[in-house]
């Protein structure tokens, strides 16, 4: 019952990360209509940038990891990813805004490409420690839970389900509850009218490559902290999974991108712990698969009928 | 006038020809540059620092040993060109050669072929000496790792063992399966069994279910880069089973993340530089006098144990005529190298002693060494 539990936990810990992942290519979808396939790339760069300035923010805090360390750290990378997502935007997706989707999803898919291989130059390709931002340590249950004390809760989950947790809530105010959510919401219903009603095309999706990358660069973050090695390739099958999340969850809806993103984290971690990890990936292949042919909305999607 | 000169050119010719019998030719071939640099480097110094011994004790058959060193450039393709380089033009009487199983398997079948004796320093993979009867090697192969940690285990009184494998590396499922077929037919019990895949960062699911069957010990026979962080997240789970891996996990980056989180592990590898043995502090003294500020590893022990086992056999056979000098490598026994007492078996593998290091406060320390 406990190694259940725990690994209900461990899932739940690795399926907010591809949640935040997730997020950022159901955002882009519901309003440009198509994968950012460099997505992945981006939570890598989110990693890096944790990895080159994690030291200097721990200087500057005096030396020891703590969570303000961490906290700083995470808002750097937040920002720079957001910037880089902006920017790979403006580069490479805006001039072929009016081409087939096709050939955008091309370019993305050489944007990806370019970071991976890029950060392979930059950065080198052997593995990085990432540096100690916090302390992870095992948290100590009372024992009035009973049998259940003996669950172990580690720092870095804790910290991954509530920064996961946090940014969530912050991202639904933004869509929901202000001008520029608004905005985004009507761009994914109806492009044409919402910019006949004054919406800032280019400004909207800007902001939408920014939020997206922003929760890239977090997860990048907050897995380094569970995880503390990572090499430029690690966004590829983070993406990829945090992709059919997404799908899983009903692409272009954001609470599928979450519940897709925990569902797989829970999967994976039930099929390594009472299977075997050779099966892991085959299956939540399949998993992807098996939505696409029965359910191709996805779990919270709707199926709207398209006119021909 | 036309006879002076024929006569000058048969003098001088054999004025050459009775020079060149005055060494003998040994070709060498290794990653200078490239990837495995660092392997290939490493071996060169310890095949170079004995070939010098050697030269300097007065040579094998009252002649000194010219080593004919050549880069593969850690290229695949090279090896094989390379090597019938050294046998068709430089005519060497026998081959030194590779850290790499891959770039060995390339060159073994062309020294077979012309019947040119090839010791390789620290291929482990079996296939290496399979190719043919004039191919050796001074390491031990894969499966006696994992034999050597189960005897370890078991006279620790560990007698419950979890494994955790990485089914993408043939040296992992090698070194468990044996492992396992010595654990069990001793008296040892494999508790659960677990796997991951090369490259996954994420070990707490397997970790759990392992935790829960509660081994007195978990063998990682994985490489250094998930060991590093199987350890972390062992210690994050609350693991205590001591934590057992092969020398796969002795690389550069395994304690800088790991930190102190794998102390109290324990692990299987060829050589190590601080063991207390008299044979290897001499060995590590010498080196650094050859190469003032290095360290020897464990490739460059097993290179200059190499070119040292030649040198043996040659002196043994009396001549460098290749069946005879085939046969007395093939015959040698209980060699005193510097990675341990060699003996080459039926199978042309050697078989010889492991070193089992501690790590303790983030740092190898030389805890035994375990005899075949």
């Amino acid at each position: 019952m406990v190694e259940f539990l725990q690994q209900l936990l461990n899932g739940i810990s690795q399926g907010g990360i591809y949640a935040l992942i997730a997020l950022g290519y159901t955002m882009v979808y519901g309003i440009l209509r198509f994968i950012n396939f460099a997505h992945g790339d981006v939570f890598m760069l989110g990693s890096f940038a944790g990895f080159y300035l994690g030291p200097l923010v721990l200087r500057l805090c005096g030396g020891t990891p703590s969570f303000a360390v961490a906290g700083l750290t995470l808002m750097f990378a937040m920002v720079g990813c957001a910037l880089v997502g902006m920017l790979i935007e403006r580069l490479c997706y805006k001039p072929l805004r009016h081409q087939p989707r096709i050939n955008v999803l091309i370019t993305a898919i050489g944007v990806s490409l370019l970071l991976e291989n890029g950060g392979q130059f930059l950065f080198g390709a052997d593995p990085k420690s990432f540096p100690d931002l916090i302390t992870d340590r095992a948290l100590e249950l009372p024992a009035a839970l009973g049998p259940l004390s003996a669950l172990t809760i580690t720092l870095s989950q804790v910290i991954v389900l509530v920064v996961t947790g946090l940014l969530l809530i912050v991202l639904h105010v933004i869509v929901r509850h202000t001008r520029t959510g608004l905005a985004m919401r009507a761009l994914s219903l109806n492009p044409v009218a919402a910019q006949l009603s004054g919406v800032d095309l280019n400004r909207i999706i800007g902001i939408t490559f920014g939020l997206g990358s922003a929760l890239a660069g977090a997860a990048g973050i907050l897995i380094s902290i569970q995880q503390p090695s990572i090499d430029p390739l690690m966004g590829i099958n983070a993406g990829l999974k945090a992709f059919i999340a997404a799908v899983l969850g009903g692409i272009g809806n954001l609470p599928g991108a979450v519940l897709g993103g925990i569902v797989i984290g829970l999967l994976e971690a039930m099929i390594v712990g009472y299977g075997s990890p050779t099966y892991r990936d085959p299956i939540v292949f399949a998993v992807l698969i098996g939505i696409l042919l029965f359910r191709p909305a996805g779990l919270l999607g709707k199926t709207i009928l398209e006119k021909v | 006038m036309s006879r002076l000169i024929f006569f000058f050119f048969a003098i001088l010719g054999l004025f050459f020809t009775a020079k060149a019998q005055e060494t003998i030719k040994v070709g060498e071939f290794a990653s200078l540059t490239g990837g495995n640099a660092s392997f290939g480097q490493a071996s060169h110094k310890g095949t170079l620092l004995a070939i010098e011994e050697i030269n300097a004790a007065g040579g094998v058959l009252g002649k000194k040993f010219e080593l004919i060193t050549e880069d593969d450039q850690s290229q695949a393709g090279q090896p094989a060109t390379i090597v019938q380089k050294l046998i068709a033009q430089d005519k060497v009487v026998a081959i030194l050669g590779e850290v790499a199983s891959s770039k060995s398997l390339e060159a073994a079948p062309i020294c077979q072929q012309n019947k040119i004796p090839m010791i390789s320093p620290a291929s482990t993979n079996p296939k290496v000496t399979e190719i043919g009867d004039y191919i050796f090697r001074v390491c031990f192969i894969d499966p006696f790792q994992g034999t050597v940690m189960a005897k370890f285990a078991l006279s620790k009184g560990w007698k419950r063992v979890a494994l955790l494998t990485d089914v993408k590396q043939d040296y992992s499922v090698g070194l468990a399966e044996f492992f396992v077929k010595y654990f069990t037919s001793h008296g040892g019990e494999i508790v659960k069994e677990q796997k991951f895949s090369s490259g996954d960062k994420d070990f707490k699911p397997q970790l759990t279910s392992l935790k829960a069957a509660q081994p007195d010990a978990i063998f990682i026979p994985g490489y250094y880069g998930e060991a590093a962080l199987i350890g972390k997240q062992a210690r994050l789970l609350g693991i205590k089973a001591t934590l057992m891996g092969g020398d796969g996990w002795i690389g550069d980056s395994l304690l800088k993340v790991a930190g102190k989180s794998l102390d109290g592990s324990y692990v299987s590898t060829h050589f190590f530089d601080q063991d207390p043995s008299p044979v290897v502090q001499t060995f590590v003294k010498k080196y650094r006098a050859r190469y003032p500020g290095e360290t020897p590893d464990d490739m460059a022990a097993l290179g200059y144990d190499s070119a040292m086992i030649l040198a043996a056999a040659m002196q043994r056979a009396g001549t460098t005529e290749s069946a005879a000098l085939r046969d007395a490598i093939a015959a040698t026994k209980n060699h005193a190298g510097i990675t341990g007492s060699i003996t080459l078996d039926e199978k042309r593998n050697a078989s010889k002693s492991a070193i089992i290091l501690t790590i303790e406060n983030g740092a190898f320390k030389f805890e035994q060494s375990v005899a075949p």
